[in-house]
C-alpha cells in the first residue's frame, strides 16, 4: 500500500470532520503550546543563571579566604593564625602546578572599615575597593574598555593608579556630558581615603544584554531620563541574582595590592609585606574535570606553609553550579508535568475520537477488506489517522507557541527574558507524534481486527 | 484440475442455545471458464456459500481449495491478496464507498495492490469505460442510480482483472431492464474467458447460464443444466439430496 496515499486519505478524513478534528487536537495543542513555552522560559532563567556562574569567575574559580575560627583541636594555636599570605602566593606558584592566575587581595568594603571615594566635593558609594594584581582583571571576569589595567610595575613602585567601574565613573563624573558625549575619566584625578590617585582604566559597563538592548534603545530614541528607572529592577530572584552581579561589578575599585598596603592600610603594621594578611587568594584551577584533586593540591601545600594551621577556607562555586542545576531540573520537571498531563488528555481525546470514528466506519472497512485490504493495510491506516491528527495538533501548538511566549513575557514584565530554542520545539513535535502513535494503537488494532463479512453485515 | 474445489463444506451459526447450519455439507467443483448460476428459496445459504467462496468467510468445516491455495487454512494475508487480485465480488447493495468518488471507488483494489496514482487512474477510467460510466467518475455513489452504482461496482470488481467472479444477486435491488443490462456484462466477462458466479432468485436468469446450482437448507438440491438452454441435461453427483430441516 502506497504511504502518500495513505497520508492524503488520512488528511482527508480529518477535513472532513474539521471541528470535531479541532477540538480533539486541542489537548495536543495546548500540551506542544505548554511545552515549548515552559522550556523557552526555563532556559531563559538557566542562561541568565549560568551568565552570572561565568561573570564570577566561572566553575574554574577557586578562592582561599582567610579564616579566624580555628577547629576546636587548634583553638590554642590561636595567636599563631595569620590567615592566607603573599607568602602563600608564592608557595603555589612553585608547588601546585593545577592551578594558575593565583591573585592575592586585600577587600575593603564600605561596610567593614572606613572607605570614602571622593572628587570635588562629589562621593562615591563604592561596593568594594580591592588592593590586587593584574591577573585579577581575568580572573574575576573584569574587561577594561577604556584606558589600561595597572601593571606589576605600578604593584612594585606602590603607584596611585587605580581601575574604576562605570557606577563610580557615573558618582564622581556623570555618565554623560551635556553634549550627551560618554565621559571617559581617564587621567583625572580622585580621593581614595583622602589619598590621592590617577585612574587608569574603566572597566566596560557590566549588564544583561537585555539591559543593554533597552539602553541602545532608548539611547536612539534620544532618551535623557535617569537611567536608575530605565532597567529591569526587581523581578524574580533569579535575575536579582545576576542584577546584584552586575552592581558589584560596575561599583568596583582596583588598586595595587602595594599601594593598598603602603598607602591606604591603616592597620599596616610594621613587618615584612609578605607577612601581611590577605583577604583571599583567587586562582583557577586548569582542568574543571579535576577540581577535587585540584583543591587537593592546593590543600597540601597550604598546610605546609602554615605549619598544620587551618587558618583557611576553600570556597569554590561548585556550590553554586549544583544550584543552578538544581533549579532547572526542578522547574522543567513541573514544567514537562503539566505539559505531560495536556498531552495525555490529547492522546485520551484521540483515542476516543478514533475509536467513534471506527464504529462509524465499520462498513468501509469491511469494504476495503472485501477489496483486499489487509490487517496491515487497515490498521497502518488507522494508526496513520491518528498520527496525522496529532501532528497536526502538534503544528497548530508549535505555530502558538511564539505567541503564547511573547504574551506572557510581557505580561509579566519582571520575569527573565524567554528563550526558545529548535530543541524545545523539535522535542515538543516529537512527542505530539508519539501520542497519536500510542492513541492509534488501540483503535487501530481494533479496527484491523475486525472480520469483513461481520463489518460488511454492519449497520 | 478443476478450478476451485469445495468438500463437505459446513457452516454453523449458534445462536443462543440454537444451532443454524448456515451450509450442511457442500461439495463443488468449479472448472475454470464456467458461467454458474446459484438459485434457492431465502435463507438457504446461498450468501454464505458465496462468502466462503470469495474467500469472505471461512467455513466452519470442510476443505476449500483455489488453483494450488488451500483456503481453508491460508493467511489473513493470503487470503487479502486473492481478493485483491482473483477475485472480483459483486453485492446485492452495491457496497460503494459513499466519501469517495466513482473513479476512487474503482481505484480501491488497486491501492492495496500498490499500484502508482498514474496506473490506478488509467486502470479505473479504462474500467469505468466498459461498464459505460465514464461520463460519471467524478459523481460520488449517491448521485447514481441504483443501475450507475452496479455497474460502478463492477468496475471495481473488474480493475484488477481477476480471473473468478462472484455476484451475489446483483439484480436484486434493479428494475428488470436494468437488470437484464447487467446481466449481459457477466456474459461478456464470461464471454472473455472468466469464471463467472452469480445469485439469483430469478429462475429467468438462472436458465440463462450453462450451468445452475440449487441450494436448499443448506445442501445442493439439484444441479443440473437448464434445459432451456438446449443442451443436454448433466446430472452430477447430488450431495445430501434429502432436504433435512434446520435445527
Ligand atoms: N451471522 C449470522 N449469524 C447467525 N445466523 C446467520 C448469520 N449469517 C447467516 N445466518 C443464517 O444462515 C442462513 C443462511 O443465510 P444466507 O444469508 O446464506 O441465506 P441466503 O440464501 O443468501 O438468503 P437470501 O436469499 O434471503 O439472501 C440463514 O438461516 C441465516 O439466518
Ligand atoms: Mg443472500
Amino acid at each position: 500500500m502506497n504511504f502518500g496515499t495513505v497520508i492524503q486519505s488520512g488528511i482527508k478524513e480529518i477535513g472532513a470532520h474539521w471541528f470535531r478534528s479541532l477540538l480533539t487536537m486541542f489537548g495536543v495543542i495546548c500540551g506542544v503550546a505548554s511545552l515549548v513555552t515552559m522550556a523557552a522560559f526555563v532556559k531563559g532563567k538557566e542562561n541568565l543563571l549560568r551568565e552570572s556562574l561565568a561573570e564570577t569567575g566561572g566553575l574554574e574559580k577557586i578562592t582561599v579566604e582567610s579564616e579566624d575560627d580555628l577547629p576546636d583541636y587548634q583553638k590554642h594555636l590561636e595567636g599563631e593564625a595569620k590567615g592566607v599570605t603573599l607568602k602563600d602566593v608564592y608557595a603555589l606558584q612553585a608547588g601546585a602546578p593545577m592551578v594558575h592566575d593565583i591573585t592575592p587581595s586585600i577587600n575593603k568594603s564600605r561596610y567593614r572599615g572606613y572607605l570614602r571615594v571622593s572628587r570635588k566635593g562629589r562621593g562615591a558609594r563604592p561596593w568594594m575597593l580591592q588592593g590586587t594584581w593584574p591577573s585579577a582583571l581575568e580572573i574575576q571576569e573584569h574587561e577594561i574598555e577604556h584606558g589600561r589595567m595597572f601593571t606589576m610595575m605600578d604593584d612594585l613602585l606602590a603607584n596611585n593608579v587605580c581601575v574604576i567601574g562605570t557606577e563610580i565613573r557615573n558618582s564622581l563624573f556623570d555618565e554623560m556630558d551635556e553634549q550627551g558625549e560618554t565621559i571617559i575619566p581617564i587621567g583625572e584625578r580622585i580621593l581614595i581615603n583622602y589619598v590621592p590617585f590617577t585612574i587608569v582604566g574603566m572597566f566596560k559597563e557590566y549588564m544583561s544584554d537585555e539591559d543593554r538592548k533597552k539602553k541602545e534603545a532608548a539611547k536612539a530614541a534620544g532618551e535623557t531620563r535617569s537611567r536608575r528607572n530605565m532597567f529591569s529592577r526587581g523581578g524574580d530572584s533569579n535575575t536579582r541574582r545576576t542584577q546584584y552581579i552586575y552592581y558589584q561589578k560596575n561599583n568596583a575599585i582596583m588598586v595595587p595590592l602595594n599601594t593598598l598596603v603602603a598607602k591606604l592600610d591603616s592597620s599596616y603594621e610594621t613587618g615584612s609585606v609578605l607577612d601581611r594578611k590577605l583577604s583571599e587568594i583567587t586562582m583557577k584551577i586548569e582542568d574543571v574535570s579535576l577540581l577535587s584533586p585540584s583543591l587537593q593540591q592546593v590543600r597540601n601545600v597550604l598546610m605546609r606553609t602554615h605549619k598544620g594551621l587551618e587558618d583557611f577556607e576553600f570556597e569554590t562555586q561548585e556550590e553554586f553550579a549544583d544550584d543552578i542545576t538544581l533549579a532547572i531540573h526542578n522547574e522543567r520537571v513541573s514544567g514537562m508535568f503539566i505539559a505531560g498531563i495536556c498531552l495525555l488528555i490529547g492522546g485520551i481525546g484521540i483515542i476516543n475520537i478514533m475509536l467513534s470514528s471506527i464504529s462509524e466506519r465499520v462498513r468501509e472497512i469491511g469494504i476495503c477488506k472485501s477489496v483486499g485490504a489487509t490487517t496491515m493495510d487497515v490498521f497502518t491506516q488507522i494508526l496513520i489517522e491518528s498520527v496525522v491528527l496529532a501532528v497536526a495538533g502538534g503544528l497548530a501548538g508549535l505555530a502558538i507557541s511564539p505567541i503564547l511566549v511573547n504574551t506572557l513575557a510581557s505580561l509579566a514584565d519582571d520575569t527573565t527574558p524567554p528563550i526558545m530554542t529548535t530543541q524545545a520545539m523539535l522535542i515538543a513535535f516529537g512527542f505530539s507524534a508519539l501520542i497519536g502513535s500510542l492513541a492509534g494503537l488501540f483503535p487501530a488494532i481494533k479496527a484491523a481486527k475486525l472480520d469483513p463479512i461481520q463489518a460488511l453485515r454492519y449497520d | 484440475m478443476a478450478l476451485l474445489e469445495l468438500r463437505d463444506i459446513h457452516k454453523t451459526y449458534h445462536l443462543g442455545g440454537e444451532t443454524i447450519r448456515a451450509l450442511d455439507g457442500v461439495s463443488l467443483d468449479i472448472d475454470s471458464g464456467e458461467f454458474i448460476s446459484i438459485i434457492g428459496p431465502s435463507g438457504s445459504g446461498k450468501s454464505t456459500l458465496m462468502h466462503i467462496l470469495g474467500c469472505l468467510d471461512s467455513p466452519t468445516s470442510g476443505t476449500l481449495r483455489l488453483d494450488d491455495t488451500m483456503i481453508h487454512d491460508a493467511s489473513s494475508r493470503q487470503l487479502a491478496s486473492i481478493r485483491n487480485k482473483k477475485i472480483g465480488f459483486v453485492f446485492q447493495f452495491f457496497n460503494l464507498l459513499p466519501k469517495l468518488t466513482v473513479r476512487q471507488n474503482v481505484e480501491l483494489p488497486m491501492i492495496y495492490s500498490g499500484h502508482s496514482g498514474k496506473e490506478r487512474r488509467e486502470r479505473a477510467m479504462t474500467a469505468l469505460r466498459r461498464v459505460n460510466m465514464e461520463d460519471r467518475s467524478k459523481h460520488r455513489p449517491s448521485q447514481l442510480s441504483g443501475g450507475q452504482q452496479q455497474r460502478t461496482a463492477i468496475a471495481r470488481a473488474l480493475v484488477n482483472d481477476p480471473r473468478i467472479i462472484f455476484a451475489d444477486e446483483p439484480t436484486g435491488n434493479l428494475d428488470s431492464h436494468t437488470g437484464e443490462l447487467i446481466l449481459e456484462m457477466f456474459d461478456q466477462l464470461h464471454n472473455e474467458g472468466r469464471t463467472v458466479m452469480l445469485v439469483t432468485h430469478d429462475p429467468e436468469i438462472a436458465a440463462v447460464t450453462p450451468r445452475r446450482i440449487e441450494i436448499r437448507d443448506g445442501k445442493i438440491a439439484n444441479e443440473a443444466d437448464p434445459t432451456l438452454a438446449g443442451k443436454a441435461p448433466r446430472f452430477e453427483q447430488i450431495t445430501n439430496s434429502e432436504a433435512k430441516p434446520t435445527t
